[in-house]
């Protein structure tokens, strides 16, 4: 596609595309969403992406926006910061032979060897508990969970030993962490490997808890948290890997970080603020190219950090478009949106709503296996159109 | 002679910056010799130091040992093919060092045994007395660089790595004075090289090894001491931690305090297998005498030793005992028999071996001995009256310390309308 353009080429690690085909821990279902994403990627971006494959501009001397998916990005950036903080190491199951569970750490072994990049036994809460003492000690670790569903045999050394540690020591200990992994649902994996714990941590003070969308997401929120000297929980999404974005020309240096508290508007509205974070930022979009075609015409906020949560973003939304709908994958109760809800009621925004928030989220149940089950366990596009134009009483 | 001490007083004077007099021990011989009882009687008192000077005893002829080697309880060894020396010497200032170190941390535990009863100090308060030969023989053998993270019986270990009395005290009376400005309380005080405090029984133990791989990657040849109790041995995450230590030879000594009791269970309750020096099973272990501070200087030795030649991990068993009960809401009776402790404290005390030693070998003085007690309770006591006036922290300083180096931030309050504020 954009592989004849000399300047898209002269980065040309980034734009091969993902080879999937050597690891067996992907599922069918990712390689159909992969396709109907990249396809809607195109759709989607404000740009016309038929004009960037045209543009012949001799005169620039940087790239042109080039694709990435979300894994090779997360890639990026960890190989970035491993080049520029010795300090930075990686540790995890499968994260170094195997090139990472889900390809996420693909080359990096390679590059820096035993010493950096560490194979870990399959034991969280030792593993866990090892990565927060060497950050106590002076190096900045990246802890992989292989999912965040494991990251509850750790939770006690996330929370009582990385969390609130830098407050219980009054500023005498701090602790530079990433917990990182993939969260929430994936496809088929059924009920002990589909929770999403955005709420989980998130409910605790001292957590930095971060949930990129897209590959710029993906990559500069890495590069800050890795950067941040406060433990981070940054929670991935295993269905978004394989999906491929466009990267500003921004996007593509060695030091560019998104901050970490800060949220996006990816699409400008005026009828009703629609707040998500994750995958289902795409699941807004979409829904949102389907109503501007009745009229309607959504502003699609992505939180990008959940802790701490940008409300001010919000607000003033909701300020201009006096309606909000909230969609995440989670279980409604104390999730993302009722926290949304809660801070929107108890701030100057409240008074601008026509009508109550409505919240989108997973079905209150545990995952079921079978395909149609677990599709109704999800929000679906319908749905979010659904409460949207409930929402708008239309 | 008295020139001579005259010339060196001065120029201590100058070197040290303190008002120093020298004193002949001859001065004092006649006081303290047993041998002449009808002259001791005589109130004869050596010159009086000026205020503020500090009484230096020099040597003379009628000297003390200055240094002695004594027989030490070998240790059940496990994996090993020998262990540390079953001979210890030990120098005057040694052993003066270690008896001061111990004394201290007895007086400083049972001061806040005080301050708890009059409930001056709250909450959890884990005493540390009985067991003092561990914190002051670990620290004897291992260097200020090197790392240690322990459990929440942590007072001993937080002034053995350097915290004085007052900030210990008034951290746990929750003053802003306080080593973590009243913030952590007993189980979360933490110093340079010092990883605290922790309170979730068995956590500390990978944070142990987790410190000890980043000695590991620094190449730094500093080692981490890492303790735990009979109770917490159990643990999974200690398992974990083995493996992972001895698969990656971690520069770490796991150091298990068994004071046989895990609370209100005894050993034989709590555990299938009390040999906890076998319970790293591929991990060497050592179980070593924990009331004998020479018999734990020694292992801790053996085990550095291990540790930084880049043999991995190694595990110690100190066999101690705790006088007070699990902590200050338990009288520590209802599991264990008043007999039981009274004998350990009268057979096995920790202070009274170290000193009966140095007695019995002319090592130092009954009177010198006293003299210390009398600078600590001093220490102490002056330390328990900071500790109960120094004010508690301001409110301001409520949400700060939920980051560092970050911007400041809004922390909600306990209502919509209170808006604290938050600085790194």
């Amino acid at each position: 596609m954009t592989h004849s353009d000399p300047y898209i080429n002269r980065s040309a690690d980034w734009s091969k595309p993902t080879d999937l085909g050597g690891g067996s821990a992907f599922s069918p279902a990712e390689d159909r969403l992969k396709m109907a994403a990249s396809l809607k990627c195109f759709l989607r971006s404000g740009k016309n992406a038929v004009s960037a494959l045209r543009r012949r501009e001799f005169h620039r001397s940087a790239p042109a926006a080039v694709q990435m998916t979300v894994r090779d990005a997360l890639n990026q950036a960890m190989d970035e910061e491993l080049e520029r903080d010795e300090r930075v190491f990686l540790m995890g199951e499968e994260v170094a032979q195997y090139d990472g569970a889900y390809k996420v750490s693909r080359g990096l072994w390679k590059k820096y060897g035993d010493k950096r990049i560490i194979d870990t036994p399959i034991t969280e809460m030792g593993f866990a508990g090892i990565a927060v003492g060497a950050a106590m000690a002076g190096l900045r670790p990246i802890c992989e969970f292989m999912t965040f569903n494991f990251s509850m045999q750790a939770i006690d050394q996330v929370i009582n030993s990385a969390a609130k540690t830098y407050y219980m020591s009054a500023g005498l200990q701090p602790v530079p962490i990433v917990f990182r992994g993939p969260n929430g649902a994936s496809a088929g994996v059924a009920a002990q490997h589909s929770q999403c714990f955005a709420a989980w941590y998130a409910h605790c003070p001292g957590l930095k808890v971060v949930s990129p969308w897209n590959s710029e997401d993906a990559k500069g929120l890495l590069k800050s948290a890795i950067r941040d000297d406060n433990p981070v929980v940054f929670l991935e999404n295993e269905l978004m890997y394989g999906v491929p974005f466009e990267m500003s020309e921004e996007s593509q240096s060695k030091d560019f970080t998104v901050p970490i508290g800060k949220a996006k508007v990816e699409r400008q509205g005026n009828h009703v603020t629609v707040v998500s974070h994750s995958r289902y930022v795409s699941h807004c979009l979409d829904a949102a190219a389907v109503l501007a075609k009745e009229g309607i015409e959504c502003e699609v906020v992505n939180l990008r950090t959940i802790r701490p949560m940008d409300v001010e973003s919000i607000e003033t939304s909701v300020m201009k478009t006096n309606h909000l709908v909230t969609v995440e994958g989670g279980w409604p109760q104390f999730g993302v949106g009722a926290e949304i809800c809660a801070r929107i009621m108890e701030g100057p925004a409240f008074n601008y709503l026509d009508s109550p928030v409505t919240r989108v989220t997973g079905v209150d149940i545990p995952m079921p296996y079978a395909k149609i089950l677990e599709d109704h366990s999800l929000p679906q596009i319908k749905d979010i159109i659904f409460s949207i134009k409930k929402t708008l009483n239309v | 002679m008295q020139n001579m001490l005259t010339i060196i007083s001065s120029a201590l004077c100058r070197i040290t910056g303190k008002n120093v007099l020298l004193i002949d021990l001859s001065e004092y011989v006649n006081l303290t010799s047993a041998a002449a009882p009808a002259l001791a009687r005589t109130q004869r008192q050596p010159p009086k130091p000026p205020p503020g000077a500090r009484v230096v005893v020099s040597r003379s002829f009628a000297d003390f040992t200055p240094q002695a080697t004594f027989d030490i309880k070998k240790c059940d060894l496990h994996r090993l093919e020998e262990g540390p020396s079953q001979k210890a010497e030990l120098t005057r200032e040694q052993g003066l060092q270690y008896y001061r170190t111990m004394q201290t941390v007895r007086r400083m535990e049972l001061k806040a045994d005080q301050l708890y009863k009059q409930k001056i100090i709250r909450g959890f308060c884990h005493l540390y007395d009985g067991q003092e030969a561990c914190a002051a023989g670990i620290e004897a053998a291992i260097n200020p660089s090197d790392h240690l993270i322990t459990a929440y019986r942590a007072h001993g270990y937080t002034y053995t790595r350097g915290v004085p009395v007052k900030e210990i005290l008034a951290e746990l009376t929750g003053r802003k004075g306080g080593v973590a400005k009243g913030k952590g309380g007993s189980m979360h005080m933490y110093a340079p090289h010092f990883y605290g405090g922790n309170g979730i029984v068995g956590a500390q133990v990978p944070l142990g090894a987790g410190i000890a791989l980043a000695c590991q990657y620094q190449g730094n040849n500093q080692i981490c001491v890492t303790l735990y109790g009979d109770g917490a041995a159990n643990q999974g995450q200690l398992f974990e931690s083995f493996n992972m230590a001895a698969l990656w030879k971690l520069p770490c000594i796991f150091i298990c305090e068994n004071n046989k009791y895990g609370m209100g269970t005894s050993v034989e309750r709590a555990s299938a297998s009390t040999d906890y020096y076998k319970r790293g099973d591929f991990i060497p272990g050592m179980r070593v005498d924990g009331m004998d501070v020479l018999c734990v200087r020694e292992a801790t030795k053996f085990a550095a030793d291990h540790c930084r030649s880049g043999k991995g991990p190694i595990i110690m068993e100190l066999q101690t005992y705790r006088y007070h009960g699990h902590s200050m809401s338990d009288p520590g009776v209802s599991y264990r028999t008043r007999e039981e402790i009274q004998e350990v404290r009268s057979k096995s005390d920790p202070i009274s071996v170290l000193k009966e030693r140095m007695l019995s070998n002319n090592m130092a003085s009954a009177e010198e001995f006293k003299e210390i007690d009398i600078e600590i309770r001093k220490e102490v006591e002056d330390a328990a009256q900071f500790a109960t006036s120094d004010p508690e922290p301001p409110l301001e300083e409520l949400c700060n310390h939920i980051f560092y180096n970050s911007p400041p931030l809004e922390v909600r309050g306990t209502h919509p309308w209170s808006k604290l504020k938050s600085t790194s």
